[in-house]
C-alpha cells in the first residue's frame, strides 16, 4: 500500500488536492493574530522597499565624496564618488551612441567632444550633416552582398527602403544606433562572465540564481533605479537594455562552453595552445553554434527593450511607438513595430554572415579586384551625395527625399487601419460591450474571487506540495522560500491578483497555442510558416498587443486579458510545434510499422514523447504571460503588482518598492519555472531523450 | 614496419616507470595516508578505479607500440598519462630522457608544439576552420606566419591525398576524409612522437583497411615514434612493432607480434590470440628450424621477413625444406613442411 502510494504520483497529486481544498475550505480570516496567520502571514518585510530607496540614495549620493575639478564652474566641488563613476559610464555610452548617430543622422557633439563649441561656430564647414539615406541603404546592402549573397544583400535593401519610405528613418536610425552600442556591450560582458562561469564553479553557482531573477524580472521595476544611477537619457536606455539582454548571453556561453568536445580541448593543448589560445582559437569558435545563439538573443532582447528604454529617455522608434500608442494610432504603431522587427532581422541576419565568412587563402586577385569594395563604397557615397545635391534642386524648400524623408512624411497605411477600427467599433460596439462585461463578472471576477479566498496555509500546502512530489524536499523548500518572500511583503493579495491574471492567460494560450501547434505540426510547410510567424511575432514589442485590446474593450481588465493571450501563445504555439517534429524518425517507423492511424499516432506516439518539451512551452508562456501581464497594467486598473510596478516610475521613492516589486513577479515566475523544468528534466530522462 | 633493431642501446624516447593513474576523489589523501606508496588491494577497497596500475615499458625511436584493449582497460588513459593531457597519480614518465611530469607549463607547451603530434578518435577537428586552416592550426598556434604556415599546411594536404578539398569545411567530409585532416593537423610540426587514440575506430571496415595502408605508407615514409591505441586486436597484428595488451589498467604482456601469437602470456591473451589466423600474422624467421648442414635443401629460398601466408604454397610444393635467408642474403635457418601446417592447421594437425 505505502509502496504503490509512494510510487503513483497521481494518487500524490489527488491527496494534495484534498488536503488543499480542506484548507481552503476551513480556514477564514480570523481576529486573533496569530490564528489569522494561517489566512495571510504578517508583512514583516515591508519596510524592505523603503530601506532599499534610502540605502541606494545614501550610496549614490553622500557615500565617499570626492573633491572633483568642474570647468565650467572654474572650481572644484563635491560629488559623491559612486555618482562619479555612474556618470562617467553614462558619458562614456552616450559618447558612441551619439557618434554612430551623428554619422548617421547628423549632429555636432561628437565633434564638439573633440573640439570645442567656439571650433564649431569658428568653423561652420565642421557642422556635417548625416549621411544621405541612399547612401546607407547602398552600403548596407552592399555589405549584405559581401558578408552573404544576394539573397541577404536584398533583404537588407528591402528593410532599409521600406523604412526610408514609410517615413521613419530619423527614429530608425537613432534606436540603431542605441541598439548596436548596447548589443555590443552585452555580447561583450556576456562573453567574459559566461567563460569566467565556465572556468569557476564558485561564480557559475553565484551568478545562476541571478540570472534567473534578471530574466524573470520585468523591465519596468528597475527603470527608476537606472534613472537614479545613470540619468535619464540613451544611455540610461542603453544599460537598462544591457541588464535585460546580457544574461541569455552569458548562460549560451557557458553552455557553449560546457558542450565543446573534451576531444577538441585536447586536440587543442596538443598543438601546444597557450591557455589563451586555447579559449579564444578552440573553445569559443567550437562553441559559436551557442554564442550565436546568444548573440541573436541578445539583438532580439535589445529591440525588445526599445519600447521600455524610450520610458527613461532612449529616442528613436520607442519613444513615436509609445505616442502612437497613447493617441490610439493601431496603424502608425503597426509600422513603427514592423521597423523594429526589420531592424532586429537584418542585424540578426548581418551578425550571423559576418560570424560565418570563409576567408580564401588562394585567390590571387588582381589590384582592382581586391579593392573593389572600397571603390563600390566611394562610388555609392559620392553617388549619394550628388543625388541628394539633385534633389535639393529638384525638391526645392520641401522635402529632400534623396536626403532623408522626414519623420511620418513617408506613405503611410495609418488611415487604413484606423478605418477598419472605426468600422468595427461602429458596427461591433453593442456586442465587444457584451463580451467585456459577460466576461469580466462570469468569468473574471469569480475567479478573481477564488483565488483572493485562498488561505496563505493552503497556497504554501499546495506549492510545496508539488515541489516535493515533483523533485523532492529540495524542490519543496526552494519553492517555498520564493512564496515566503512574496507573502511577508505588503503585496500579498496584489500577488494572488497577479497569479490569477498569469493563469487564465495561460490556461486561454496553451489551449489555443497547443491545438494551432498540433495541427501546423501535420505538414511541413505549415511547420515552417509557423515558425516564421512565432519569430515575427516574438519581436514585435509587447506594447503593440495592447492597441487593439484597449481599442476593443477600453481600460478594462478583459482589456488586459485580449493583450496578454496572443502574445503567450507564441512560445505554446512554437514548442508544440518543435516537440511533434522532433520525435524520431525510427520511432514514427516503428509505430507505422505496428500499423496505427493518424489519431493513434498523434495521441500514443507523438504527444507523450513530445510532451516533456511542451511542457517547457508552458513555461515559456507562463514567462511570457508574466511579463505582459505587467505592461498590461498601463491599459488597465488591475490592482495587481504591475500597476504598482507602472505606478513607481512616476514616484521619486519608487528604487525600493520597483526592485521588490519586481522580486515578487521574479520569483512568481522562478516558482512556476523551477516546478516545470525540474519535472520536464525528469520526464525527458525517464524518456531517455536528454 | 620499422627497420630498426627492436632493443636499440640508444636512450628510449619513451619511458614509463610503473606509472600509476587512480581515479576517485579519496585518491589524495590515501596516499598521503599511504606515504606515497600504492597498496592496490588497499586502494580498491576504499572505491579507487585503476585506470593505469603500474604500467613500465619503453618506446625506442622509430618503434610503434601499439596498446590494445577493450574499452575500460585504460589504454586511452595510459596515452593521456603519456602525453600529459590527465595527471598521473605516481610513477615516472620520461620523453627523450627529460621528466615529463616535472615540466612547467611553458616546457610542456614548448614540448607539445615540437615534438609530439595526437590522432583523436572523433578526429577532433575544428568545426570553424576549413581542412587547410585546420591542418595549418598548430603552426600558427607556435606563432608562424598565416602565408608560411598556409604553405606549408597545402603540402600536408598533398601529403594525406586530400587535394582539391583544401577550402572544405569537416562537415563537408566523410569520416575518412576528415581523419586525413586529423593525421595531417597532427604531422604538420613534423612532431618526433604520434600518438594516435583510436585513429580509425570511428570509420568503416573497408575505409578502416583503407587508413591503415595509408598509415604504413605515411609510416614508410617519416618512421616516427609511434604510441598507437586500438581495440581491435588484427589491426594492432597489422601495423605494431610490439603490441602491449591491457586488462583493467594492467598490462598483460607486452611483445611482438609473433611472440603474443606463439606464446600468450595470460589466459586473457589467450582469448584473443586463439581466434587469429596464424599465417597471416607469422613471419619465417618466427617458425624456421635450425639449419641442418647434412640435410639436402630445396633450391628456392625464401626471406626471413616474409609472412607465412605469402610462401606457404610455394613451400608446401618443395619435398625437401627450404631455405630461409636475411636481407643480406645469409642463411639464418630452414623452414620445413611440417611447420607450415603447423601454422595453418594448428599444432594437433598431422
Amino acid at each position: 500500500m505505502t509502496t504503490a502510494f509512494k510510487q503513483n504520483k497521481l494518487l500524490q497529486f489527488g491527496l494534495l488536492l484534498v488536503v488543499f481544498l480542506l484548507l481552503y475550505n476551513f480556514i477564514k480570516p480570523s481576529d486573533d493574530p496569530y490564528l489569522n496567520m494561517l489566512w495571510r502571514l504578517p508583512a514583516l518585510i515591508a519596510w524592505l522597499p523603503q530601506w532599499l530607496t534610502d540605502t541606494i540614495k545614501y550610496i549614490m549620493f553622500d557615500w565617499i565624496s570626492v573633491e572633483i575639478y568642474n570647468p565650467e564652474l572654474e572650481d572644484t566641488e563635491e560629488v559623491s564618488l559612486v555618482k562619479e563613476i555612474t556618470r562617467s559610464l553614462s558619458w562614456f555610452v552616450l559618447f558612441f551612441i551619439q557618434s554612430i548617430r551623428e554619422f548617421l543622422v547628423g549632429g555636432i557633439k561628437t565633434i564638439v567632444t573633440f573640439t570645442s563649441w567656439d571650433f564649431i561656430s569658428d568653423n561652420p564647414w565642421a557642422e556635417l550633416p548625416g549621411l544621405p539615406w541612399t547612401v546607407v541603404f547602398g552600403g548596407a546592402t552592399l555589405l549584405g552582398y559581401n558578408l552573404g549573397s544576394k539573397k541577404l544583400a536584398a533583404l537588407v535593401g528591402i528593410s532599409l527602403a521600406y523604412i526610408s519610405i514609410f517615413g521613419q528613418w530619423e527614429p530608425t536610425m537613432k534606436t540603431i544606433s542605441l541598439v548596436l552600442i548596447a548589443a555590443l556591450i552585452s555580447v561583450i560582458i556576456g562573453l567574459f562572465l559566461g567563460i569566467f562561469a565556465y572556468r569557476s564553479k564558485a561564480f557559475e553557482v553565484l551568478i545562476t540564481p541571478i540570472l534567473g531573477v534578471a530574466q524573470t524580472m520585468p523591465a519596468f521595476s528597475y527603470l527608476v533605479p537606472m534613472i537614479v544611477l545613470f540619468g535619464l537619457g540613451d544611455h540610461a536606455g542603453a544599460l537598462a537594455t544591457v541588464i535585460y539582454a546580457t544574461p541569455p548571453m552569458i548562460r549560451l556561453t557557458l553552455l557553449g562552453l560546457k558542450a565543446v568536445p573534451p576531444e577538441v580541448v585536447e586536440a587543442g593543448l596538443m598543438s601546444g595552445c597557450t591557455r589563451f589560445q586555447l579559449m579564444y582559437g578552440v573553445m569559443l569558435p567550437t562553441a559559436r553554434q551557442n554564442i550565436l545563439i546568444g548573440v541573436n538573443q541578445v539583438i532580439m532582447q535589445c529591440l525588445a527593450m526599445v519600447v521600455i528604454a524610450s520610458l527613461i529617455g532612449a529616442q528613436g522608434l520607442g519613444d513615436d511607438l509609445l505616442k502612437a500608442l497613447n493617441s490610439l494610432r493601431i496603424g502608425k504603431a503597426l509600422e513603427l513595430g514592423i521597423c523594429i522587427v526589420l531592424i532586429a532581422i537584418v542585424l540578426d541576419k548581418l551578425s550571423l554572415a559576418w560570424a560565418n565568412k570563409q576567408t580564401d587563402y588562394f585567390s590571387n586577385l588582381s589590384f582592382s579586384e581586391r579593392h573593389r569594395n572600397k571603390f563600390i563604397l566611394m562610388t555609392i557615397l559620392v553617388g549619394g551625395i550628388i543625388l541628394a545635391m539633385i534633389g535639393k534642386l529638384v525638391f526645392g524648400d520641401g522635402i529632400n527625399y534623396f536626403f532623408i524623408i522626414d519623420t511620418n512624411k513617408g506613405i503611410t497605411t495609418d488611415w487604413f487601419w484606423q478605418a477598419g477600427v472605426d468600422w468595427i467599433i461602429t458596427n461591433w460596439y453593442s456586442s465587444l460591450e457584451a463580451f467585456k462585461v459577460w466576461f469580466w463578472e462570469d468569468v473574471l471576477s469569480p475567479i478573481k474571487n477564488a483565488f483572493l479566498g485562498m488561505p496563505v496555509i493552503a497556497t504554501f500546502t499546495l506549492v510545496a506540495g508539488i515541489g516535493y512530489i515533483i523533485g523532492g524536499l529540495k524542490s519543496a523548500i526552494i519553492v517555498s522560500a520564493y512564496l515566503l518572500f512574496i507573502a511577508l511583503t505588503a503585496w500579498w493579495d496584489r500577488a494572488l491578483i497577479t497569479a490569477y491574471l498569469t493563469t487564465i492567460a495561460v490556461l486561454v494560450a496553451v489551449t489555443f497555442g497547443g491545438v494551432i501547434g498540433i495541427l501546423c505540426a501535420q505538414s511541413t510547410r505549415a511547420t515552417k510558416v509557423l515558425l516564421i510567424i512565432c519569430d515575427t511575432l516574438q519581436t514585435f514589442p509587447s506594447f503593440i498587443y495592447l492597441i487593439p485590446a484597449i481599442m476593443l474593450f477600453n481600460v478594462s481588465n478583459t482589456a488586459v486579458l485580449i493583450a496578454i493571450t496572443p502574445y503567450a501563445m507564441i512560445p505554446a504555439m512554437r514548442y508544440t510545434v518543435e516537440g511533434l517534429r522532433n520525435v524520431s524518425p525510427s520511432l514514427q517507423d516503428a509505430g507505422s510499422m505496428s500499423g496505427v492511424n493518424r489519431m493513434q499516432r498523434l495521441f500514443s506516439i507523438e504527444l507523450p514523447l513530445a510532451f516533456p518539451h511542451i511542457v517547457l512551452g508552458i513555461n515559456q508562456t507562463v514567462m511570457f504571460a508574466l511579463a505582459m501581464v505587467i505592461i498590461g497594467a498601463l491599459i488597465g486598473s488591475t490592482a495587481d503588482l504591475g500597476e504598482l510596478i507602472v505606478g513607481s516610475l512616476s514616484d521619486k521613492d519608487g528604487i525600493g518598492n520597483g526592485l521588490i516589486l519586481g522580486l515578487c513577479v521574479a520569483f512568481i515566475g522562478l516558482i512556476i519555472d523551477h516546478l516545470l523544468n525540474t519535472w520536464a528534466r525528469a520526464r525527458k530522462e525517464a524518456l531517455g531523450l536528454a | 614496419m620499422s627497420n630498426q633493431p627492436l632493443a636499440s642501446k640508444n636512450e628510449p624516447v619513451i619511458k614509463c616507470d610503473s606509472v600509476y593513474k587512480i581515479f576517485g576523489d579519496n585518491t589524495q589523501r590515501l596516499m598521503q595516508e599511504n606515504n606515497n606508496s600504492i597498496d592496490v588491494e588497499k586502494f580498491k577497497n576504499e572505491g579507487c578505479i585503476f585506470g593505469v596500475n603500474g604500467a613500465s615499458f619503453e618506446v625506442h625511436k622509430g618503434e610503434m607500440l601499439v596498446v590494445m584493449g577493450l574499452s575500460g582497460s585504460g589504454k586511452s588513459t595510459l596515452l593521456r598519462c603519456i602525453s600529459r593531457l590527465t595527471d598521473t597519480t605516481a610513477g615516472k614518465i620520461f620523453i627523450d630522457g627529460e621528466n615529463l611530469l616535472e615540466m612547467n607549463s611553458k616546457e610542456l607547451i614548448e614540448l607539445r608544439r615540437n615534438k609530439m603530434g595526437m590522432v583523436f578518435q572523433s578526429f577532433a577537428l575544428l568545426p570553424h576552420k576549413t581542412v587547410l586552416e585546420n591542418i595549418a592550426f598548430p603552426l600558427q598556434v607556435k606563432g608562424m606566419s598565416t602565408a608560411q604556415s598556409i604553405e606549408r599546411a597545402a603540402a600536408m594536404v598533398e601529403l594525406v591525398s586530400l587535394g582539391g578539398r583544401e577550402n572544405y569545411f569537416p562537415r563537408q567530409l566523410s569520416g575518412g576524409q576528415q581523419q586525413r585532416v586529423g593525421i595531417a593537423r597532427s604531422l604538420a610540426v613534423e612532431p618526433d612522437i604520434w600518438f594516435l587514440d583510436e585513429p580509425f575506430s570511428a570509420l568503416d571496415p573497408l575505409i578502416r583497411k583503407e587508413m591503415q595502408d595509408e598509415f604504413l605508407r605515411l609510416q614508410g615514409l617519416l618512421n616516427k615514434t609511434i604510441l598507437f591505441v586500438t581495440h581491435d586486436f588484427d589491426e594492432a597484428l597489422r601495423l605494431a612493432d610490439r603490441i602491449a595488451i591491457m586488462k583493467d589498467g594492467v598490462i598483460e604482456q607486452i611483445d611482438t607480434p609473433a611472440n603474443i601469437v606463439l606464446n600468450p602470456a595470460t589466459e586473457y591473451v589467450a582469448k584473443f590470440t586463439n581466434e587469429v589466423p596464424r599465417e597471416k600474422v607469422l613471419k619465417c624467421e618466427d617458425v624456421m628450424e635450425k639449419q641442418d648442414k647434412e640435410a639436402k635443401t630445396s633450391t628456392i629460398t625464401v626471406a626471413a621477413e616474409a609472412i607465412i601466408e605469402t610462401v606457404a604454397e610455394a613451400v608446401l610444393n618443395e619435398s625437401k625444406p627450404v631455405t630461409v635467408v636475411n636481407k643480406k642474403g645469409k642463411t639464418v635457418g630452414v623452414l620445413n613442411r611440417k611447420s607450415i601446417i603447423h601454422v595453418l592447421f594448428g599444432e594437433n594437425a598431422h
